[in-house]
């Protein structure tokens, strides 16, 4: 443990397992721990001068506390000899001895034995270095006391049982040596046990911001790399700024995935934002959204929709302008949808065959489905497209317009 | 109409550095920038002592909500309380802007603003109008839906929107300006101020239960 059979070995030439095999034997005796701790105090440890004990004769207090083991051991034997049972005395001698040598080397090894010493005594330490509020020492006494009084109740009757011969006997004394060993160890078990649930938080915690910090680097960073790259490409880097943006905003508010794959959007403002999503990234300009209310989606919503991306698609393509604006309003019987930019517009009266055709689609899809679709535009002044719908399938009338 | 003759003092109250340097290139010809802060509490300090005429707020800082900043300025009282605040922020959580409306700013502006459209909201805020950016009306249109049976009105004239401030606040958040609006509506660009601060007072005072449990709902989906 402390060295003392590889030093031992050492000096004597021996394995060193052969000593350590040896010194076990012995320990079973009792001698043997007594042998190890007087060894481990009088021969200086590898790359030292001086021994323990060396250090441990400045050391008054330590020898006091030593010497205090002395009345124990008269104690003890005493004891042994009244109740005639010999296996205390036998055992007393080595152990108290053992004890007074643990005490000095305690006090005086060097700072890594310390250190070792603390950690393999942590649960009998715990129990001696109460904080020093008066409360709680005497609390500690008194858990002490009541170990002590439940221990010799359970040591004397489990002796006592083999007189008797009755089951109960050494099964009561045996409940109270576990009861004497819980009220002095369980508080530091479950100290213990505390630590450890700490220590698990701590690591989710450190977890999490791991995870946290290979999202931020998968996406924005990134991001932030390939915006740097591009400067001189303003379209491009407003587009991945957007997109950047858009991401992060469903990862931190919506809790989703970057970068899982879209599955197939269920209600009305889920709709708009995937327009949003699409046409900034296939287009290049800034979609901005408003959506009041939301509700799930049915066939003439979808096919609202459809018909509002066709006209961020155009806007996006045709308008010139920056950016687009979509507002989706879900009241309590309609539905509607607008789209509009900024852009150079067209005058209605005048538009060429494949805007017309492009218009036209957009108002057949929303008759088709029992919608309205009004586009306003103007040279200078931009465009609108507004899309109403019932939100009452039977309220939808269905108009005749061929495809 | 001269800049200088109405260049207001702008106090920028913003925990980016970078943010605040962007802000302060954009903003520095055309408005006088008396100091800026990055925390609650030294912007608490800071506008007492030097009461500019225009916070440009940020709704996340590290101490907490901007509307704190509000709320202590309401407190302070005095001139304190005169000081005009825009609130600027990337974040959607509804419940966190209109929480600063409440609180007593005169509007809410998205960062990604452009810079002269952040002058021009800063000038409106200035001279006592109301800036409402197309989500914020979204939001307040939002906040203000029919009320379901189950909600009793308490106060008609402050829980519910007119008719005509609805369609004010679809048209913003459909994209138009000022004035646009004005336009669409044959009204005067006055008018439209009048309506869109008749809605800002409705928010900052009505005591309607479903503002706050909207904010709540908001939060929780």
């Amino acid at each position: 443990m402390a060295g003392v059979a590889g030093g031992l070995a050492r000096r004597l030439g021996w394995d060193p397992t052969v000593v350590r095999v040896v010194l076990v034997m012995v320990s079973l005796s009792g001698y043997g721990i007594c042998v190890y701790v007087l060894a481990w105090l009088l021969i200086p440890a590898e790359g030292e001068n001086e021994p323990v004990i060396a250090r441990s004769l400045a050391d008054r207090r330590g020898i006091a506390l030593a010497l205090a083991f002395l009345p124990a051991l008269v104690i003890a034997l005493l004891i042994g000899s009244v109740l005639g049972l010999t296996w205390i005395s036998s055992l007393a001698l080595p152990l108290l001895v053992s004890a007074g040598g643990f005490v000095l080397i305690w006090r005086n090894a060097d700072p890594g034995e310390k250190a070792f010493l603390h950690r393999a005594a942590a649960p009998v330490t715990s129990l001696a270095q109460r904080p020093d509020g008066s409360g709680r020492s005497s609390r500690f006494l008194l858990r002490t006391l009541a170990a002590l009084l439940l221990l010799v109740g359970g040591l004397v009757a489990l002796f006592e049982s083999h007189a008797r011969r009755s089951a109960f006997r050494p099964l009561a004394g045996l409940l109270l040596i576990i009861a004497a060993i819980v009220i002095v160890f369980g508080p530091w078990w479950l100290r213990v046990a505390r630590d450890l649930v700490v220590e698990r938080q701590a690591r989710a915690r450190a977890e999490e911001r791991a995870e946290i910090a290979a999202r931020v680097h998968d996406s924005v960073l990134q991001t932030l790399a390939l915006i740097q790259r591009r400067a001189d490409q303003p379209q491009q880097v407003i587009q991945l700024a957007r997109a950047q943006e858009r991401e992060l905003r469903s990862w931190l508010f919506d809790g989703d995935r970057p970068g899982a794959p879209g599955t197939q959007d269920s209600t009305f403002a889920a709709g708009i934002h995937r327009i949003q999503e699409d046409v900034e990234a296939l287009h290049g300009v800034a979609v901005e959204v408003v959506v009041v209310g939301d509700c799930e989606l049915d066939d003439g919503l979808r096919s609202v929709l459809a018909a509002g991306r066709e006209a961020a698609v155009n806007a996006a393509k045709w308008s010139g302008a920056p950016e687009l604006s979509l507002f989706g309003e879900v009241e309590q019987r309609t539905v509607s949808l607008f789209v509009r930019d900024r852009g150079r517009g067209f005058d209605p009266e005048t538009v060429t065959e494949d805007r017309k055709g492009i218009a036209e689609s957009i108002r057949g899809r929303m008759a088709r489905s029992g919608g309205t679709a009004a586009i306003r535009s103007s040279p200078g002044a931009g465009t609108e497209v507004a899309l109403t719908m019932s939100r009452e399938p039977g309220r939808r009338p269905r108009s005749a317009v061929a495809t | 109409m001269t800049a200088d003759a109405r260049r207001p003092r702008v106090f920028l109250v913003d925990d980016h550095e970078i943010f605040r340097k962007g802000v302060r290139a954009e903003l520095s010809d055309d408005v006088d920038l008396v100091g800026e802060a990055d925390d609650v509490e030294p912007a608490i300090e800071l506008i007492k002592e030097r009461l500019p005429d225009v916070v440009l707020l940020d709704l996340h800082l590290p101490g907490g909500g901007g509307h704190l900043v509000i709320e202590a300025m309401k407190a302070a009282g005095g001139d304190a309380a005169a000081v005009k605040f825009l609130a600027l922020s990337v974040s959607d959580a509804p419940e966190d802007v209109i929480a600063v409306i409440r609180a007593g700013a005169r509007g809410y502006v998205t960062k990604t603003i452009s810079g002269p459209e952040l002058i021009d909201a800063v000038l409106r805020v200035a001279e006592g109008d109301a800036v409402f950016s197309p989500r914020l009306a979204g939001f307040v249109l939002d906040a203000f839906a029919a009320t379901p049976a189950d909600q009793p009105v308490f106060d008609p004239e402050l829980d519910q929107l007119t008719p005509r401030e609805r369609e004010v606040l679809r048209l913003i958040a459909r994209g138009y300006t000022y004035k646009e609006l004005a336009r669409e509506l044959s009204i005067s660009t006055k008018t439209v101020e009048t309506h869109v601060s008749a809605v800002l007072r409705k928010l900052q005072l009505s005591s309607r239960h479903q503002l706050t449990r909207w904010a709540t709902e908001r939060r929780l989906v």
